[in-house]
């Protein structure tokens, strides 16, 4: 190709390109409108709509919501009928137990990965370790259904013991089954923090006479530990506003069921109204995480 | 190497035990497919392929399938539209709000799923909106964005700024710059966002069963709607492998494409 001279005034697009050239605010505007302007109208749009039906009265004989007549009525029945607490309790409960069991899950592998294991092995249980972990969400859990329902796997596991498998009513389901769905949220940016430590810190930790506990405790578990809120945010979130595996798994109900039996039942205030609070929920904890330096590790 | 001897040998057991941890419940699975009882229960009594003829046979698989590839594409080229703006915005501009961009980027994979379900569906209904596939669309472009973002994010972070001084210096306009230079330095970044976002969507059903409508089924709302009917289970596992199959290629080769760049986050 020809090298152009610089003056080619008939080609609209460089003189387009001239005229943008000194106004970079223009140009970022005209970058942010499409993707910002998309998540303002499509995902706050919609938030700020869910918040406003929580206020709406519902029509009791046809159960449709009646836009536009404000109430505090749905807010009342939330807080008069303690279902909805022992609920919230259980779910938060839940989400902290397995953020716990899948940073406990987590540790070893990364660890492992990053800091052990050659980097060809490396590079292996990386793939072999996420991307299973990666996709088929659904698949997942009802392969665990398999394993744990009557006459499953783990029925006939133990059976020569005398034992029976939980069938699919225990919460204890819920909270395998989240456990493991949630687990790569939990490897990946603990494998990254590791990964990131120099080898120094470790060896003047080492050389000023501080033994292996003492140095994970005082070198690499506090080196480590934004990494370890970033993964915690996915697996406390995810938990909150699962319905799919806890209505599959258990007979435990937590917020989302409660949300999404609601919307279905047409009872949309009520929904919208308890969404609030795992809203609330993760708010305070992406504020709280971004304290923690959680954000540079997502 | 600080690590002792015991330790390294702990750490190795621990992590045979999180990856049979990871595995069991696939090879379950997989097994199950080719099972000839319509009863669920372990052991498995024989081998077949009978419920792979019928699930290919299954109408409902094949619209659902479909959907499902539709759905994908279309929230995939939004993301990769979207994300890649969001992402040259951030990298190359310095602005008042830089950190909130990225912020409200991350809120719709970082928020509650069944929260921005029943948020988009209240929308469509207060709105008037007719569910369909292009509702469920909006939600899958929503949160793929993110996906593609990042990736070009980390990408931009690493392409030196050196080419595309050349380029302007040789006398090419900003236009020609981005589509000669910087394009295909992104072009590898771009494409393991687009399978992740493409993974993400076919395999998402927590959002989708809020935004789908009674009339229109995705393959993994096929799945929960089978799951009910014990006579179609021979038949879900069968899909169900396929999906694990379908949707696991894109991440791996998007692994494989950017060597660990990608899939940083979600």
């Amino acid at each position: 190709m020809t090298p152009r001279s610089a003056d080619e005034p008939a080609n609209p697009r460089r003189r387009l390109a001239r005229w943008l050239y000194p106004r970079r605010r223009l140009q970022l505007g005209l970058l942010l409108t499409g993707p910002l302007g998309w998540l303002a109208i499509a995902y706050l749009g919609s938030l700020v709509i869910l918040l406003v039906n929580a206020f709406w009265a519902k029509d009791s004989f046809t159960g449709k919501v009646e836009p536009f007549a404000w109430t505090l009525a749905t807010f009342e029945s939330l807080l008069r009928n303690e279902v909805y607490g022992t609920v919230a309790v259980r779910t938060v409960g839940l989400a902290a137990l397995v953020t716990l069991t899948d940073a406990l899950l987590a540790f070893p592998i990364a660890y492992y990965m990053a800091r052990v294991a050659s980097p060809r092995v490396r590079g292996a249980l990386v793939i072999a370790v996420l991307v299973p972990l990666w996709a088929a969400y659904l698949v997942k859990v009802y392969a665990w259904r398999i394993i744990l329902q009557g006459n499953g796997v783990l029925d006939w596991v133990l059976a020569p013991f005398g034992l029976e498998g939980p069938g699919l009513a225990e919460i204890a389901n819920s909270w395998l089954v989240l456990s493991y769905l949630w687990l790569r949220y939990m490897i990946l940016p603990i494998y990254a923090g590791l990964e990131r430590i120099p080898n120094s810190l470790l060896e003047a930790s080492a050389d000023l006479g501080g033994r292996g506990p003492t140095t994970f405790r005082r070198v690499v578990l506090p080196l480590v530990f934004p990494a370890l809120v970033a993964g915690s945010i996915f697996t406390f979130s995810l938990t909150l506003g699962d319905y799919i595996t806890p209505d599959l798994v258990s007979d435990a109900k937590l917020i989302g069921n409660v949300i999404y039996d609601n919307s279905s039942l047409g009872s949309l205030p009520l929904a919208a109204a308890y969404s609030l609070l795992p809203m609330a929920i993760m708010i305070a904890y992406l504020l709280v995480a971004r304290r923690l330096g959680a954000f540079e590790n997502l | 190497m600080v690590e002792s001897r015991m330790v390294r040998i702990a750490l190795r057991a621990a992590t045979a035990l999180v990856l049979a941890f990871i595995y069991l419940p696939i090879v379950v699975l997989a097994i199950f497919a080719f099972n000839p009882s319509r009863l669920q229960a372990w052991p498995p009594v024989g081998f077949t392929l009978q419920w792979f003829a019928e699930a290919a046979a299954n109408p409902e698989v094949a619209r659902a399938v479909v959907n499902s590839l539709l759905v994908g594409a279309f929230a995939t080229v939004l993301a990769l539209l979207l994300g890649t703006l969001a992402a040259l915005a951030v990298q190359r501009y310095l602005f008042f709000g830089q950190q909130t961009v990225s912020f409200v980027l991350v809120l719709p994979i970082a928020l509650p799923g069944v929260v921005s379900g029943i948020a988009l569906q209240t929308s469509f209904v207060t709105l008037g909106v007719d569910f369909g596939l292009l509702t469920i669309v909006v939600g899958h472009a929503t949160f793929c964005v993110v996906v593609v973002y990042n990736n070009v994010m980390a990408r931009l972070r690493r392409l030196p700024r050196s080419p595309e001084e050349a380029s302007s210096d040789l006398g090419a306009d900003a236009f020609t710059t981005f589509r000669r230079v910087t394009l295909p330095g992104m072009r590898t970044a771009l494409l393991s966002g687009g399978l992740l976002a493409f993974a993400l969507s076919f395999d998402e059903i927590i959002v989708t069963n809020f935004t789908a409508g009674p009339g229109t089924q995705t393959i993994p709302i096929w799945i929960l709607a089978s799951i009910q009917r014990p006579d179609e289970l021979p038949v879900v596992n069968v899909v169900a492998l396929l999906l694990i199959l379908v949707s696991v290629i894109p991440v791996w080769l998007a692994m494989r494409i950017s060597s660990g760049e990608a899939t940083r986050r979600v």
